[in-house]
Order: structure tokens, then C-alpha cells, then sequence
């Protein structure tokens, strides 16, 4: 399989001790060790003893088996989940402050909602604009309203969660 | 009735079963250390805080129990990070309890203030910082649990000063209960069945023990295993004396300064038995030529071992002790005459000890080796082993033929100059009647020489081999194989009269210069029952053969 040698990208949800020090392990483990982390999310669950981190990295089979088995090795990782080949559905949202002129209000309002966006913020010279989706979705708003001016971007990171009835 | 802080911490090692803990007073302990005074509990006061750790770390290795060490904040801390570093890397358990700065100081600077949690994390197997005197019973509980269950490691509880002097209620928690830590001791059934065929089918079977064997107490399972099979066993650095040495089966070390003829055996094998061991490049040589003809079976406690270094055939997760004995219950069921059927395979490897058995030549100058074979010889291998790090160790590695386990203590994976000798006062506390002999460079020995004070407090027997060659000899010896002979500062033109040195400490000193001194002063050492520094002058350049340069394959060995 070509996933043994290249590096692939892999969507990693970890349930983790809400304690302090958890996220510092997690950050120093992934430094210490040459793995690399292209986003995290972490936030509470529905027991706030116990938080969900969704981790993005990149590796071959073998890095990401050490990833796995490292973070689970960590005193306070309860539980730790590769997405990868499985049936999973992942977001992100964004939020662009976009320059907007009179003429290209009504063209940035339509490629607004073409991606079902929310303008949240409106001032003469800028529209805030709200967008969540997957990868390609992000990609593309952000494509297409590039030409307008992006005054900024941020960017939640990925959240993931599996396809069908069962939890993690 | 409530208890402060410090009571509970002390009641609470009292009831994990702690009798001795070494350590070093300061301004953010001073209450623990008074508390100390109503303790049944024997403190050992060392003169460096590194050592603290190194005599803890030596105390867990020569008996199987958990070390405890107790420092200060800040300098005290961080001195104690050489030795959690070392312990980690060893899978050691020890309990490091440091004092901290008051909770309401903590983040500002305080005065002997270190955020010790965040500069040893990446080198304990977890660690604590207790917040509330509430939570103090419970973290001490864990800390324990964690330290000495799975693959053993380090752990450090930070402990404020305010929360030592505030009061709780004290219920030491019978039970540990922790949704996320739950090693795996079982081995998997179906994994281990595997793994019995291919045993059974091998022609060339080895196995190559580690460490993980003597941390889960599995030699005797391993002896049998081996003997009932006539499979040969190599051993690493640190799996010395997991079967003994003198065993017809046994290879000695394998690796980087191994014999040749457990390296020639790793290279042939067609089955490679990993056994608590982690293929640490130091063992393998160039890892695309190690074992190149074998399927490899891993038995180890921590999956993060298995696949990390090489891809193994079959994996087995779990306690070295339990996995072995399942597969001695399966081989109890075959009936085969092994020795026969091993007989090609075990002259093959007889073959290559006589070709390039481990050799040196005694002439008139002494030979450091020649001073660890009569070590050896003398105490006939019954005594407790500390090495620092380098010639000393790897002289020691090849010819004291380890028999026991728990018998060598050595820092094997950080390679720690001056762990030797507060281990050796580790192991002495641990055991007072045995002999404990400390085998270091006149380099290394001087990282903690201050631990004589130490064994002088406390008439500590230790014995102290100085393979005194007048140079960081390891270092010295890459310099004149890789760098022509530069030796950059590796030449130690000062050091102490080590007999004096001895002396002034309270201590006997004793030298030898020429090798039929080597043997008097050896025995005469072991009759005097204070701390003895024997002061071998041995051959400058001496160096370590077989040796197999960084990079190369095993089968590639320097002979001479």
C-alpha cells in the first residue's frame, strides 16, 4: 500500500483528562518526537471531566502508528481514534473579514450564500463572514473571495466525528 | 483527626510500603523534613540531589522495589533532572518528590521557583503537581501505581510548601482507580500460539533479552524457555544477568561492543525472540542489515516499542513473566530432543566464540580488563555491579558474566557518567551485607565523587573500582578511530591523589600499578568493611573490541 511509505494525512480524536498540563504532554510529545501537527481542536465534552482533542498530522503507516500508540501511552489519554479509511465526517469553520466596495457587495453577498455563509459583522468598508464545511469547501470560499481583498482568516482547525449510531 | 500535609505525605509512603528515602533539605521541604523527625521512615542525606535520584534509581534496580527521593524546589529540582532522565530511559520506577514554591507564588518567579513539572515532562513516565492537601493522599496512591505497573518509569509529585502545612483528613485510598491507565499485562493467546510455531519450526532460533525481563522478574521463565528449547540467548546492556552468563547457551551481549559471536548469531538467525528488549540502534548496527534471514517475534509491555525501530513478524503486548510462561505451558506439551536437533546451530555459534572469543593481553601494564575478569573472579559473580559510563562500562558488560538478575546496575540508555556510584549506595542501603562495587573511569567517577561524604555518614561499605586510565577513555577511543587520533580534550592531564581523595573522606584508599597487585588489593578491599577507592592505573589507550562503528552492520566488527 502506498500509505507504508508516503506521508498521508490522518484525522486523530483523542478523549483526554480535563487537566491542566494535558494539552503542554500532547504538544511536547508531537515536538520531542519529529511528529508534526497541521491543526488541533480541543474543547470539552459533555462530561467536563473528560475533553475531545481532534488532532490533523501527516506520516506514513509507521509514524502514524506511533502517534497513535504514544498518545495512548500518555497517563491522561483515555482513548485515541484514527479516522483514517473509516466513514467520518469533518468541519471546520472560518471566519473572513472581507474588504467590500459597492461594487462587489452584491457579488461577495452571493458567494456568500452559495456556500450557505453568514455575514456576522457589517461595516461600509468590510463584511464578516461566517463558513463551515469540509476542506474543499473551505478551500473554495476562500478562492473565491480572495480577489476581494481578505483583510483575515481564522480558522477553528478540524472537528470529526464518525459516520453511523456508534460513539468513540 | 486531620493531619498536615507533610504527615500524609509520610504516612502515605509508610503505607506504599517505603522504608528509606534519599534525598536533600531546602527552604520549600523544611516542613516535610520536620515531619520527618516523627517518621519511622530512614532518610538518607546525599550532597547532590542528582545522586539522590541515582541512589533511589540504584535501590529500585538491585531489589525490585519502588525508589523515593525527596528535594527541594527550584535548584533542587532541576538537579533532580539528570537522574529522572536516566531512570526514564531505563524504565525504572522511582518517585521523585520535589517541594515547590507556595500555590500563590507559583508563576511568579518566586525565589527558588522552577516549573519542574514542564522541564521534566518529556522525561517521566507522568507527574503531578498537588494543588490541595485533599488530593495529596490519592496522587501519592497513583504515583506509585504508575511508577511501578506497565513498563516502570519515574514519576515526579510536585508538592507546594503551603499545601505540606495545610490539614486534611487522611484516608489512604485502598484501591487505584483510573479510567485512562490500564497497561496490558496479558499477552494475547492467538499472538502467542503464532509465535509457538514459528518457535517450533526454527532452525536458528535466539533470543535476544532485554531489560524488561529483569523489571517484570521473568529470568527464571526465560531460563527455562531457553533451556527446555536449547535456544542461545544474547542479552542487552541492560538484560545482563536475565539468564546466566556462564550458561552453555548464553552469547553475552550483543550490540555495538557485543561478541562476535552473538552478533555473527543475530546476523544468521532465522527466528529472532525479542524479549523486553526495544532495538535500540546501539544493539542493531545499520537496521536494515539486522537480522536480515529472521522473523521476528516482540514480546514487550509497551506497544510504542514494537514496530517503532523495525517491523516485526509478531507482535505480543504484555508482561514479559506472563507471555513466557503461556509459551513454557505449550512447549511442556512437545516432546523433541532439541539439543540434537539444535546441535548444527549451537556448534556454528561455538564455532565463532573460538574463532574471536573476547581477548586481551596482559602484560606489564594493567589491563582494565584484566581487573574486571579478577572482580569477577573474586566475588564469583555474586556481588551487586554499579558502572559509570563508557570503556568501564562496556569492559564490565564483557567480562563480569552476570548470573543473576538485579546484579548489574548501569545507566544503559541516557549513558549517565557519575550514575555509578550513588546507585552502588543505593543498592548498598538496599542490601548491607552484599558486596557492592561501583566500576568507574577516573572521568566519570569524579561526576558525583562527592557521595563520599554519603557512605561515610552512614559506614556504607561501597567498594570503588577505578579503572584509572588518565582519559575520558570512550571518547578518546572514537577520537583515534574516527577523528586520526585528535584527541580534543579528552585527556584529564589533573586529577585528584585518589588515595587521599579517599582518605580525606573517612575512607580507604588503595592503589595498584603493576598487575600482580591487581588481586591483593581486590581481596584486601573486600576485607575492610568501610568504603574502599581502589585506584587501578591501567594501560592508557586501551580500547573496546569487537566494536561496530555508528552506521555499520553487526557482521561488521572491529576484532582489534
Amino acid at each position: 500500500m502506498e500509505s507504508e511509505i508516503l506521508d498521508m494525512r490522518h484525522t486523530i480524536s483523542a478523549l483526554v483528562l480535563n487537566q491542566p498540563g494535558v494539552l503542554s504532554r500532547i504538544a511536547g510529545l508531537f515536538s520531542g518526537r519529529g511528529f508534526n501537527i497541521e491543526s488541533l481542536c480541543v474543547a470539552e465534552t459533555l462530561d467536563p471531566s473528560v475533553s475531545r482533542m481532534t488532532i490533523v498530522t501527516r506520516g506514513n503507516d509507521q509514524v502514524i502508528e506511533q502517534i497513535t500508540k504514544q498518545l495512548n501511552k500518555l497517563v491522561d489519554i483515555i482513548k485515541v481514534v484514527d479516522f483514517f479509511g473509516s466513514e467520518y465526517v469533518d468541519r471546520e469553520m472560518i471566519l473572513i473579514k472581507v474588504t467590500s466596495e459597492s461594487s462587489s457587495r452584491a457579488e461577495i453577498l452571493r458567494i456568500v450564500d452559495i456556500f450557505r455563509g453568514k455575514i456576522v459583522d457589517v461595516t461600509p468598508k468590510s463584511y464578516t463572514i461566517e463558513v463551515s464545511g469540509d476542506e474543499n469547501k473551505i478551500r473554495a470560499i476562500i478562492d473565491l473571495l480572495k480577489p476581494m481583498g481578505i483583510k483575515e482568516v481564522v480558522r477553528t482547525g478540524k472537528v470529526a466525528i464518525s459516520r453511523g449510531s456508534k460513539g468513540i | 483527626m486531620k493531619k498536615t500535609g507533610a504527615q500524609i505525605l509520610l504516612e502515605s509512603l509508610q503505607l506504599e510500603g517505603v522504608d528509606t528515602i534519599f534525598g536533600f533539605p531546602g527552604g520549600a521541604v523544611i516542613g516535610i523534613y520536620d515531619a520527618l523527625l516523627n517518621s519511622p521512615i530512614r532518610h538518607i542525606l546525599v550532597r547532590h540531589e542528582q545522586a539522590a535520584v541515582h541512589a533511589a534509581d540504584g535501590y529500585a534496580r538491585s531489589s525490585g522495589r519502588i525508589g523515593v527521593c525527596l528535594v527541594t524546589s527550584g535548584p533542587g529540582a532541576t538537579n533532580t533532572v539528570t537522574g529522572l532522565a536516566t531512570a526514564y530511559m531505563d524504565s525504572i520506577p522511582v518517585v521523585v518528590l520535589t517541594g515547590q514554591v507556595s500555590t500563590g507564588l507559583i508563576g511568579n518567579d518566586a525565589f527558588q521557583e522552577a516549573d519542574i513539572m514542564g522541564i521534566t515532562r518529556p522525561c517521566t513516565k507522568h507527574s503531578y503537581l498537588v494543588k490541595d492537601v485533599k488530593e495529596l493522599a490519592r496522587t501519592i496512591k497513583e504515583a506509585f501505581y504508575i511508577a511501578g505497573t506497565g513498563r516502570h518509569g519515574p514519576v515526579l509529585v510536585d508538592l507546594p510548601k503551603d499545601v505540606m502545612a495545610d490539614s486534611a483528613e487522611f484516608n489512604y485510598p485502598e484501591s487505584v482507580n483510573m479510567q485512562s491507565y490500564n497497561p496490558t499485562y496479558r499477552g494475547h493467546r492467538g499472538q502467542i500460539q503464532k509465535a509457538f510455531k514459528l518457535i517450533l519450526k526454527a532452525n536458528r532460533p535466539l533470543i535476544y533479552a532485554g531489560g524488561g525481563v529483569i523489571s517484570s522478574d521473568a529470568s527464571e521463565e526465560l531460563t527455562t524457555f531457553a533451556r527446555t528449547l536449547s535456544i542461545p540467548v544474547t542479552a542487552t546492556l541492560m538484560g545482563l544477568g536475565c539468564f546466566p552468563g556462564v550458561d552453555e547457551l548464553s552469547l553475552g551481549m550483543l550490540g555495538m561492543h557485543g561478541t562476535y559471536r552473538a552478533n555473527m548469531a543475530v546476523t544468521n538467525c532465522d527466528l529472532l525472540i525479542a524479549v523486553g528488549a526495544r532495538f535500540d540502534d546501539r544493539v542493531t548496527g545499520k537496521i536494515e542489515e539486522f537480522a536480515p534471514n529472521a522473523k521476528i517475534i516482540h514480546i514487550d509491555i509497551d506497544p510504542t516499542s514494537i514496530s517503532k525501530n523495525i517491523r516485526v513478524d509478531i507482535p505480543i503486548v504484555g508482561d514479559a513473566k506472563d507471555v513466557l510462561r503461556k509459551i513454557n505451558k505449550l512447549i511442556q506439551e512437545e516432546k523433541g530432543d532439541w539439543r540434537s536437533i539444535r546441535r548444527e546451530w549451537l556448534d556454528q555459534i561455538l564455532q565463532w566464540k573460538n574463532t574471536y572469543p573476547l581477548a586481551y593481553e596482559q602484560k606489564d601494564v594493567i589491563k582494565p580488563q584484566y581487573v574486571v575478569e579478577k572482580i569477577y573472579e573474586i566475588t564469583k559473580g555474586e556481588a551487586i555491579i554499579s558502572t559509570e559510563v563508557g570503556q568501564n562500562q562496556m569492559w564490565t558488560a564483557q567480562y563480569y558474566h552476570f548470573t543473576k538478575p538485579r546484579t548489574l546496575l548501569t545507566s544503559g540508555g541516557l549513558g549517565t557518567m557519575g550514575y555509578g556510584f550513588p546507585a552502588a549506595i543505593g543498592a548498598q542501603i538496599a542490601f548491607p551485607d552484599k558486596i557492592v562495587i561501583d566500576i568507574a573511569g577516573d572521568g566519570s567517577i569524579q561526576m558525583n565523587i562527592q557521595e563520599l561524604a554519603t557512605v561515610a555518614q552512614y559506614n556504607l561499605p561501597v567498594k570503588i573500582a577505578i579503572l584509572n586510565n588518565r582519559y575520558l577513555g570512550m571518547v578518546r577511543q572514537w577520537q583515534g578511530l574516527f577523528h586520526n587520533k585528535r584527541y580534543s580534550q579528552t585527556h584529564l592531564e589533573v586529577s585528584p591523589d585518589f588515595v587521599k581523595l579517599a582518605e580525606a573522606y573517612g575512607a580507604v584508599g588503595l592503589r595498584a600499578t603493576k598487575p600482580e597487585e591487581v588481586v591483593p588489593t581486590i581481596e584486601k578491599a573486600l576485607s575492610i568493611s568501610k568504603a574502599v577507592i581502589m585506584d587501578f592505573v591501567v594501560e592508557q589507550e586501551e580500547d573496546v573490541y569487537p566494536m561496530v562503528p555508528v552506521g555499520a552492520p553487526l557482521k561488521e566488527m572491529l576484532l582489534v
